[in-house]
């Protein structure tokens, strides 16, 4: 290992270095934030899943999907069917003795289980995704095209639990739970928990991701954004890889899903609908797209502006969201991690424009 | 029979809405590969238009006057439309030409935008509009079978927006070359073709029938400012499902959608029928990827 460091260039040093200091920031941040502050950290930190794997699928395949709303909602409908079905002691949730229900309908038995309900919360979205992934990028769908496939399965996957109402919960979703293994979700010691979870689990994330992309798979996936029909003349099939790396993606999406489930209490068809998936696509897209980092980061810092403001001035935030979109993706292409790479081109470009007038070389 | 008839021209209703709101985004889609997120809010701007015009003949004109503000309300929807497009045109959309993903993003934002800004002129609540007098009740058929005399109209007022559109894009000079930068824009563009003026003009003339599309649906229901999401991902489908570069495609993919979504929620319940619907979609996809009707190309990427 300490061999490894010593071979680094200087540039990945620091940058292994802010990783870690970064993490250190994140186990600590408990010892000074307030109940409050910790619990709306947790929340973000969940997005920032989201984020990664959008990032993987977006920054680095070239795919566009608008339907993480979808796979984030499956993810935390599993674990609050657990939590509900816990809740409820054995008898009916209350929502379906209201809709009329008189027995557990069958596909909500196997949550009884955490384990089930926690391998569903994962593998569901990506099962999805797979099946979706396998009908569209066979056949070569792609670009925009499949962004609107997956805005349309976002659509109608909020009409079908607004509208199934005695199995869902419909517009109120599924909520009243208060206990995950005997242990109350408000308590502080619970939530510190739960706060760290979703640290380790994040770096979790974060390592996977980056092991994906650095492998020869990620490099495919940025040989297929960058090139996708001659990556089918060299001989792979692109389709084979979109499909895993979508369904990976989703995956996440719903293990943050489950996460934001335990944070927050409660999972409605709001929390998936077309504004939530196109925002978790502006946390990529202002912390920059093909950089792990920079997702996480777009996903914190942008949470945190949202939850800082929108409160206060509810329509100054949205016209601000708005701006936001336009003036990052029309100049800032690469989002903030873009940016300190400008920045840095334009200091180097100086420093060579000096070194130029210094020396001159007997090319020129 | 009376029920079939009535879902048939419940079908046929919905799918002249839905045509009217996709001719726009088939028109702008296929020409430049922009994806005009905003278009939604196009719609509800045509919407308010014809609220305001509403409102004017309330106060300035007579009575006897008023039934027929809507004759006007079109044709302004239209202008105001037209003239919001040509400026989202000049101020953003060229930026992002080659870029369809980075324009689907940031006319989102546009649409974010255009949205709170409704929000804070007209207010959050829905407003309604009343229709002229001369559009209420119904024709009877054979039976006990009632057409709105609205729905008729919409449908009317559809038929004469394809045959314009039909005329203006392959009977006109600017059609034309409309046409020819649709289908091979450097090869436009070396024949003189000003091809930034043709995408102003075009774009312009999606945004315009958006407008006619918001004005129509102030027939139906009350408006409101995000109006325009409730029907701009349908609208979408249609042209993913009709495919892209001929008005025939948009017809076919908006009779497709229209009815077969009114015959599934008949059949089954409201969530499921949009179910079955997506899923038809897919499957249909699977044996043509390109829609129904695409244009022929040889190029590799696009």
């Amino acid at each position: 290992m300490l061999l490894r460091i010593r071979t680094m260039p200087p540039r990945r040093i620091w940058l292994l270095a802010g990783y870690a200091a970064a993490a250190a920031v994140l186990f600590c941040a408990p010892l000074v934030l307030s109940d409050f502050r910790l619990n709306l950290l947790a929340k973000f930190l969940a997005y920032a899943i989201v984020a990664l794997g959008l990032d993987l699928i977006w920054g680095y395949t070239g795919i566009l999907s608008l339907g993480h709303g979808v796979f984030f909602g499956l993810g935390g409908y599993a674990m609050a069917m657990y939590l509900k079905l816990d809740a409820s002691g054995g008898r009916l949730p209350d929502f379906m003795d209201w809709s009329g229900l008189t027995a557990l309908p069958w596909f909500w038995e196997p949550f009884g289980s955490l384990a089930f309900a926690v391998l569903a919360g994962v593998l569901l979205p990506a099962l999805l995704a797979l099946v979706l992934g396998y009908f569209t990028f066979r056949n070569r769908i792609r670009g925009v095209y499949f962004t609107i496939l997956t805005q349309a399965l976002v659509i109608i996957t909020v009409t079908l639990f607004v509208g199934q109402q005695a199995y869902t919960g419909g517009t109120n979703g599924v909520t009243g739970y208060s206990k995950l293994l005997g242990f109350s979700l408000a308590s502080p010691d619970t939530k510190r928990f739960l706060y760290w979870a979703t640290v380790v689990l994040l770096i979790g994330a974060f390592l996977l991701c980056h092991y994906l992309v650095k492998s020869r798979f990620g490099k495919v996936l940025r040989a297929i954004r960058d090139g996708e029909n001659r990556v089918r003349f060299i001989g792979y099939n692109p389709a084979v890889y979109q499909m895993v790396a979508f369904s990976i993606s989703a995956g996440l999406a719903g293990l943050a899903g489950m996460l934001f489930v335990l944070h927050v209490g409660i999972i409605s068809p709001s929390m998936m609908g077309i504004v939530p998936s196109i925002e978790m696509v502006l946390w990529v897209a202002i912390g920059g797209r093909g950089t792990l980092g920079g997702a996480v980061l777009g996903a914190v810092l942008l949470n945190s502006a949202k939850s800082a403001f929108s409160e206060s001035y509810p329509d100054i935030w949205i016209l601000f969201m708005g701006a936001l979109f336009v003036v990052v993706v029309v100049f800032l292409p690469k989002g903030a991690a873009g940016l300190f790479g400008q920045l840095k081109r334009i200091g180097r470009r100086k420093a060579a424009d000096e070194g130029a007038n210094g020396v001159r070389h007997p090319a020129v | 029979m009376d029920m079939i008839v009535l879902q048939l021209f419940n079908g046929i209703s919905v799918s002249s809405i839905l045509l009217l709101i996709a001719l726009g985004l088939a028109i702008t889609f296929g020409l430049m590969k922009v994806i005009n997120m905003a278009h939604g809010e196009l719609i509800m701007i045509g919407a308010y238009t014809a609220y305001v015009v509403q409102n004017l003949f309330a106060s300035y004109m007579p009575d006897e006057a008023f039934g027929w503000y809507f004759a006007l309300a079109i044709p302004a929807s239209f202008g105001v439309a037209f003239v919001f497009g040509l400026v989202l045109e000049m101020g953003l959309i060229r930026f992002l030409y080659g870029r369809p993903l980075d324009s689907l993003l940031a006319t989102w934002g546009v649409g974010l935008m255009l949205q709170q800004i409704a929000r804070s002129i007209f207010g959050a609540p829905n407003v309604g509009v009343t229709s002229p007098e001369w559009l209420n009740g119904g024709m009877t058929v054979f039976g006990g079978v009632v057409l709105p005399y609205k729905r008729l109209f919409i449908i009317g007022l559809v038929l004469l927006c394809l045959f314009a559109m039909y005329l203006y894009i392959y009977r006109s000079h600017s059609g034309r070359r409309m046409r020819a930068v649709m289908q091979n824009r450097e090869m436009a563009a070396c024949l003189g073709i000003s091809t930034r003026r043709v995408d102003a003009v075009t774009f312009a003339i999606g945004s315009g029938i958006a407008g006619i599309a918001g004005c129509a649906l102030t027939l139906i229901g009350p408006i409101g400012p995000s109006i325009g999401t409730y029907y701009i991902v349908d609208a979408f489908m249609v042209v993913v499902l009709g495919g892209v570069g001929k008005l025939v495609g948009t017809v076919f993919g908006a009779l497709g959608i229209g009815m077969s979504n009114t015959l599934f929620e008949y059949w089954t319940t409201a969530s499921l029928g949009k179910v079955l619907v997506f899923l038809c979609i897919v499957a249909f996809l699977q044996w043509k990827p390109m829609g129904l009707v695409a244009m022929r190309s040889r190029s590799l990427d696009n």
